[in-house]
């Protein structure tokens, strides 16, 4: 995979915008994430998360080969959404939605599993206050508990996409931690 | 009892998966023994379980379309090259009828000025720079708004701006040949033109 990626940036740097298609289709999901989890909000994730692909190809130029892709796209993204956290009204937080248009979908699914409609809706609730705990978490919390989670990353990872010490990485996802526990514990 | 204030420390370690085996065991038993810090451990766990369980939410299903509709214009090279390789008949008929329909060239040309590097046993022809055949051109040759033939030898580069080179089968150039065309948009747009009209003739 490692090979195909950096094959697919060679061509990219020549400027074969189709190679950068096939970048897209591979992390558009984790990146998609990344900033759904950031912001709890699908149009805003949507829109951030295209901004990242956007910005990696035109900065495709200043991308160290030393440093993982994935990385380098992570610390995009994260950017872009801090920035997003930033501008936003804070009273844009309260409607985080957590299924948006998929809402229906996802209720079947769980329903189609044999999963009792109550047992589906319990679950849609939780999945709910979840993300909301998340949102609660200050910026610089929420990024590594984010980083830590969608993608399974490692400390070391961490500290390498948001350029911070490894020991900084993990003060902040014990303290991230520490807070959801305050939220969601007690469930 | 007063609990050793590592011991959250040492959960959290836990659940970074980055703890030494002796601190493990510590933690095990004091969590054994201490029904505060089993309390703070199973809620830690929950929480991680709670964050890793959420639900995968897929982005729009045209996310890549719209990225890519959104993307600075390419190079225009890459984009001659992609469709070069994606239509090899077209271009090949389409470069054979743009060669004989020459008088294209002299259009393009009739506002330029003709020039190039003045050598030794160079002849030059109706804008067209021509190395004779079994002659020798020492040095580099540049000609800028015109052609170039090469039947003898050049020992040096040849470089043609605005102009296209001939290389007889015979004819031999030590360095690299080189042609710079800003006309390359203007050709491209012809061959797309003839390209289509081949494509036309065929369909029918
Ligand atoms: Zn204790």
């Amino acid at each position: 995979m490692e090979t195909f990626i950096k094959q697919r940036i060679k061509a990219i740097k020549k400027g074969d915008q189709n190679a950068f298609a096939d970048i897209v289709e591979f992390y558009k999901d984790k990146i998609y994430q990344l900033c759904y989890r950031m912001l709890g909000n699908r149009h805003e994730a949507e829109d951030v998360a295209q901004e990242a692909f956007i910005r990696a190809y035109v900065n495709i130029h200043t991308y160290d080969s030393t440093m993982k892709f994935s990385s380098w796209l992570y610390r995009i993204a994260t950017n872009l959404s801090i920035d997003r956290i930033r501008k936003k009204k804070p009273d844009v937080y309260l409607d985080a939605e957590v299924t948006g248009t998929d809402g229906l979908t996802m209720y079947s699914q769980l329903a189609d599993e044999g999963t009792s409609p109550e047992d589906a809706l319990e679950s849609l609730e939780l999945q709910k206050t979840v993300q909301e705990a998340i949102l609660k978490l200050p910026e610089k919390y929420r990024t590594v508990i984010v980083l830590k989670y969608i993608d399974e990353l490692s400390l070391q990872e961490i500290s390498e996409i948001l350029d911070l010490p490894i020991g900084t990485v993990k003060t902040r996802i014990h303290r991230g931690r520490e807070a959801l526990r305050k939220y969601l514990g007690d469930l | 009892m007063e609990c050793p204030k590592k011991m959250v420390e040492l959960m959290h370690d836990y659940l970074d998966g980055e703890i030494r085996k002796e601190d493990e065991q510590l933690l095990r038993k004091h969590i054994h023994e201490c029904k505060k810090c089993s309390d703070h451990f199973y809620r830690l766990k929950k929480t991680v379980s709670f964050i890793e369980n959420l639900s995968h939410i897929a982005p729009s299903s045209d996310f890549t379309k719209k990225v890519m509709a959104n993307l600075p214009k390419e190079k225009r090279r890459i984009r001659w090259q992609r469709w070069f390789t994606n239509h090899p008949f077209i271009t090949a008929a389409s470069l054979f009828l743009l060669l004989i329909t020459s008088s294209l060239w002299a259009t393009w040309h009739e506002n330029e000025q003709f020039s190039f590097s003045k050598q030794e046993n160079l002849i030059v022809k109706n804008n067209t720079v021509i190395v004779p055949k079994g002659k020798v051109v020492e040095g580099d040759i540049i000609v800028r708004n015109g052609n170039i033939k090469i039947e003898g030898e050049v020992h040096g580069d040849v470089t043609v701006i605005n102009g296209k080179k001939y290389l007889a089968s015979a004819g031999e150039v030590t360095g690299e040949i080189e042609e710079v065309n800003e006309v390359f948009d203007w050709i491209w747009y012809n061959i797309k033109r003839v390209g289509q009209n081949i494509t036309e003739i065929l369909v029918k």
